[in-house]
């Protein structure tokens, strides 16, 4: 097998976590193998001609599972969470270039909302060098709050309307923290403030971005995101081949 | 296995099957999956005779049963093309359509005299993508623009040459008798129609060209009725694309009059669509008796 492949798996459990969050393992022990935190997979829906972009939140080899947490934002997203332990799903995995895995230090992880997910691994990685700060609207969608906690990080959460924990945003939380690395995922306001963070401490920042895709491997260069390279130009590369994680000083937001 | 394999203009492939320009990239991604000669050809990303950005984001989204893509002919130009692309891809056994795209006629003309000494088995010339504004699309929408650029390329082509046409235009079979009149060897069809999606909220399009090509299954029936129309213009073989995601809608095509199809908006639903396609052909002519693929070509049974 080559780098990914397209698989029918098994769902070997599917949850609810709140109202519009889902929560699937899937068996798939070829691609479990390969998959690196802050990867990601096309997962195909019957009847639709695209699949849908959803993150690695974790990966078993053990177990041979891959778990996927998504938010119901469209039509797709909808049928997906209809879908049952025991149904199949087809997958193709794992897409793109996760987050570094080789960073020293004090690690800390800004996630906002359903970009919270593809941190986990990141936090399973780190562990005990993981600081988690993780915002959420209000308090009935926080996801993953024990997951951080269990995988060794030190988990802050920020909610917009402080109906839990830090009424305000993660930067906020992080904002007395030591560290020498930031990875995030969230929407671009929450990027930009990540990007600014690791600017004004020095450190190195990754960002996971999105973009409607077609492919997932590059092929189509439909999921093209601006860039700048090391000599200030300007050109696109591929969310899908080139990301989803980039390095921050290469991300236009 | 039955015998899969098609002549097109007087180029051996040895299935019916090519992969769609743009869908397809230079074939490395998809070799991730099976060797490339699951395909009888490889049709390239459309090769601009300078490098291209392409269009701002977002380029695609999922309309029903199909897409819509602005790609923009994102390419590296046709000298990286044969540069970093070629040699590797020539080594995959499957045949190599090079197709092309330019703003002016002395852009295409340049690009296939820099295709000519290469190992490429023909040229596909793009003069239907609606999404540049520059993108060759009035060379594809009057009968006189096609013959006119299909002549002037022709006089300076050494490889076979296919004229890939636009549905965008009242009659596609008098685009593709004027395509034949221009001296080409072939015709492929076809490029995507255009279409349009708008987000209510923003009330903005979704894709940033605002307009797009739209492709995939919603256009198979558009393209089986174009391929029929123009199979009754013209000798040259037609190359039947648009839709197809079964084996049961390439029959279809074939029946129509294709003499090759191409595969594209499928690869994204099944990059093994492919091989399915293939296994589906040749058992459907191990139980009709059909020993080539050239006996289906134009054998519907119309009313
Ligand atoms: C690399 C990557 C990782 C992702 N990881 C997750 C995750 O872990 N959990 C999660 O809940 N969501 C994730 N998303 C977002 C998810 O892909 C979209 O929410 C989903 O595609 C929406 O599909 P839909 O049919 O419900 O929405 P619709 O709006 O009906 O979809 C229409 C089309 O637009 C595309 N589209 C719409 N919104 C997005 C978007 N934000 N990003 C990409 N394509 C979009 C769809 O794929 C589809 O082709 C990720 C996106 C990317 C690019
Ligand atoms: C993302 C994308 C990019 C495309 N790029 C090109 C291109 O560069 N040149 C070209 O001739 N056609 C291009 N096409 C059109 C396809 O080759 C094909 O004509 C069309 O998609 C219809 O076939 P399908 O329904 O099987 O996809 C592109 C299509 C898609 C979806
Ligand atoms: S989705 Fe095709 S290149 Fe990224």
């Amino acid at each position: 097998m080559g780098k990914y492949d397209s698989i029918l798996c098994k769902i070997t459990r599917a949850e609810q976590l709140t109202a519009d969050v889902y929560d699937f393992t899937l068996e798939a022990p070829a691609l479990a193998v390969l998959a690196q935190p802050g990867q990601f997979a096309q997962i195909r829906l019957p009847g639709h001609a695209l699949r849908r972009p959803i993150s690695i939140c974790g990966i078993d080899r053990a177990a041979g599972t891959l778990r996927f947490v998504f938010q119901v934002r469209g039509q797709g997203t909808a049928e997906l969470a209809g879908f049952r332990a025991g149904d199949a799903l087809e997958i193709m995995a794992p897409l793109g270039n996760g987050f570094s895995l080789d960073l020293s230090g004090k690690v800390l992880l800004l996630g906002g909302g359903i970009g919270t997910p593809p941190l986990l691994g990141c936090a399973a990685h780190y562990g005990k060098n993981a600081i988690a700060a993780l915002g959420f609207r209000t308090r009935e969608a926080v996801i993953l709050e024990e997951d951080f906690q269990s995988a060794g990080a030190e988990t802050l959460i920020a909610t917009d309307d402080g109906t839990y924990g830090h009424h305000g945003l993660v930067t906020e939380l992080a904002a007395e923290k030591d560290f020498s690395a930031v990875l995030a995922c969230g929407p671009a306001p929450m990027l930009r403030a990540a990007q600014a963070l690791a600017a004004t401490r020095s450190v190195p920042c990754f960002l996971s971005l999105e973009e409607r895709m077609a492919c997932g491997i590059g092929a189509c260069l439909g999921c093209a995101v601006a860039l700048v390279g090391g000599d200030g130009r300007e050109y696109y590369g591929h969310v899908c081949k080139d990301g989803p994680v980039f390095d921050s000083r290469q991300v236009l937001l | 296995m039955a015998d899969l394999s098609v002549k097109v203009a007087g180029v051996d492939f040895h299935n019916p099957l090519i992969a769609a320009s743009g869908t397809f990239g230079f074939g490395r991604e998809y070799a991730e999956f099976y060797p490339l000669s699951v395909f009888g050809g490889i049709s390239t990303k459309g090769t601009t005779l300078h490098p291209r950005p392409g269009n701002p984001p977002p380029r695609v989204t999922e309309t029903p049963a199909g897409m819509l893509n602005a790609v923009g002919l994102q390419n590296p130009g046709v000298d990286a093309f044969i540069r970093e692309e070629l040699p590797w891809l020539s080594g995959q056994g499957t045949r190599i359509v090079a197709n092309i795209a330019g703003s002016a006629v002395e852009d295409y003309c340049q690009t296939v005299e820099k295709l000519n000494p290469t190992c490429v088995d023909m040229v596909e010339l793009n003069i239907s993508c609606p999404n540049v504004k520059e993108g060759g699309v009035q060379f594809g929408t009057s009968a006189q623009s096609v013959y006119a650029i299909t002549k002037a390329v022709r006089d300076v082509c050494k490889k076979p040459l296919m004229v890939k046409l636009s549905p965008n235009v009242t009659d596609i079979s008098e685009m593709s008798v004027a395509a034949e009149h221009g001296g080409a060897d072939a015709v492929s069809m076809i490029n995507t129609l255009t279409g349009m999606r708008v987000d209510i909220h923003t009330r903005r399009p979704i894709i940033h060209n605002n307009t797009g090509g739209l492709s995939g299954p919603a256009v198979l029936p558009v393209a089986l009725r174009m391929v029929w129309q123009a199979y009754q213009k013209v000798k040259i073989p037609i190359v039947g694309l648009g839709g197809i995601s079964t084996w049961q809608d390439a029959v279809e095509m074939l029946l129509c009059g294709a003499t090759a199809l191409q595969l594209g908006t499928v690869l994204f639903t099944d990059p093994y669509a492919p091989v399915k396609i293939a296994q589906g052909l040749s058992e459907y002519m191990e139980k009709n008796g059909v020993a080539h693929i050239a006996d289906l070509t134009g054998g519907v049974r119309p009313w």
